[in-house]
């Protein structure tokens, strides 16, 4: 075997690796996390509001979703008269791939990384913005007002969020000198003088990405009195459930960043007894970002509706002006310190 | 650094894939009856009137136009943000500037009501 030879078969063993992380990542991120986290929002919900929430499929109510999604299956599939048919179908695909390709860059334990791209934060800004185009589509392509308000109402609401959660990206990156994901998470904790920069970008952070995931205080685009579903009234059960597992998806994501930039990623207070460094970040990693999740749906399920003047005052108003601010400081920091 | 962007690809066509094998099984089992009626857009219950490819407010667009402006100059913060430790005080004052001719592009676009919601 020459080199040539060589070189191919090294090809071909790097891109059989290629197909099985991506499919091994979309089957336990991109799908397995979502139906976990729609029953734990039906669960937690229910929790809040006094009920019992879903108990009859498996122990607890378990299985409830596994057995929503074999119901989904079963569903005809309807495209509306008129719609364009190619771009009613590829919109949920594409932001249900969205959501796949922001665990690229997502640091789980220490060395436990599909690809630690060295323009990491970048790219997932870039990738999970791609949501916004699938559902601006979906909503133009299905022939229904109500689809094009919440679909147009949805760009505005996400563009507008998309800059506070730049500028937070940025603060973190100048403070460390570096967009690696993974070199981020070596920079913590924060060195003490950095605190102020850092709680101000991830509060910022935290209020954008709730905003990203069009979850309620900021859930316009499908407000259900005005809009009926919005983007997806016109969706049929397995289409609508790949914008559910797009949404969720970056929901997760969108915490497992958070948990990366500012919470410490994989490193925990102390180390688990008993078990070596990979399984012991997966552990705090999964802690922290499922209590991110958690802390996201308490707050949907507690707080009502905004109007949508109201959100974009909040964003283009005091969180923008806010974090460019916060960025000089960091800035500031940086060079004296 | 091909090898990074080979992986984005490769889960990029994988994921589109992945998600639409459901679509397939939709397909496979799922029951098909079509007739004009069901295809009807739905509009509250009314025989739905007009397209709803017609014309809408412009500040969706203002809001756009804003947001391209203000993103595509948060692509030239993310280098600064990196050497910044190198460079030291003078790239500093210069972001300083940057940010400050942004600032009053914000407070323009304010005053000039592009970012109100009326």
């Amino acid at each position: 075997m020459g080199l040539g030879g060589l070189l191919d078969a090294l090809w071909q063993v790097e891109f059989l690796r290629m197909v099985v992380l991506a499919a091994v990542v979309f089957t336990f991120l991109a799908v397995g996390g979502p139906l976990f986290l729609v029953l734990a929002e039906r669960k937690i919900s229910a929790w809040i509001q006094a009920r019992v929430g879903p108990k009859h499929v498996g122990p607890h109510g378990i299985l409830q979703t596994v057995a929503d999604t074999v119901k989904l299956l079963q569903k005809e599939s309807i495209v509306p008269h008129r719609a364009d048919v190619v771009l009613f179908t590829a919109a949920p695909v594409l932001v249900a791939v969205a959501a796949l390709l922001d665990w690229i860059v997502i640091p789980f334990a220490p060395g436990v990384i599909v690809r630690d791209l060295n323009v990491g934060i970048l790219y997932f800004a870039a990738v999970s913005s791609l949501t916004v185009i699938g559902i601006l589509t979906g909503g133009w392509a299905s022939n229904n007002k109500y689809s094009l308000l919440g679909g147009l109402r949805s760009a505005a609401q996400m563009v507008s969020y998309e800059l506070p959660l730049g500028f937070s990206l940025l603060v973190v990156a100048t403070l460390t000198g570096t967009l690696s994901t993974v070199r981020i998470v070596e920079a913590q904790p924060y060195p003490a003088h950095f605190y102020p920069s850092v709680i101000v970008a991830a509060v910022v952070f935290l209020i954008a990405a709730t905003a990203e995931a069009n979850r309620i205080p900021f859930d316009l685009p499908e407000a259900e009195a005005e809009l009926v579903a919005g983007y997806f009234s016109e969706y049929t059960p397995m289409r609508f459930a790949l914008f559910q597992l797009g949404e969720y998806g970056a929901l997760l994501a969108s915490s497992a960043l958070f948990t990366t930039l500012f919470l410490g990623g994989w490193k925990g207070p102390f180390a688990l007894p008993g078990v070596g460094p990979v399984v012991d970040g997966m552990v705090w990693f999964l802690l922290k970002t499922y209590a991110v999740v958690f802390f996201l749906m308490w707050v949907r399920w507690t707080y009502p509706r905004s109007r949508i003047d109201q959100l974009l005052n909040v964003s283009w108003k005091i969180l923008l002006p806010v974090s460019m601010a916060n960025l000089l400081v960091a800035g500031v920091l940086v060079v004296l310190g | 650094m091909p090898l990074d962007w080979a992986y984005v690809a490769v889960f990029a066509l994988v994921g589109a894939v992945m998600a639409v094998l459901p679509l397939g099984v939709v397909w496979l089992l799922a029951p098909r009856s079509q007739y004009a009626h069901k295809r009807i857009p739905y509009e509250s219950g009314i025989v739905p009137f007009g397209e709803a490819w017609s014309q809408f407010h412009v500040r969706y667009y203002l809001f756009g136009l804003a947001f391209l402006l203000f993103d595509i100059e948060v692509i030239y913060i993310y280098p600064w943000a990196v050497v910044l430790r190198e460079l030291g005080g003078f790239a500093l004052v210069e972001m300083a500037v940057f940010l400050g001719v942004l600032g009053v592009a914000l407070a323009y676009a304010w005053k000039k009501g592009a970012l109100e919601w009326a």
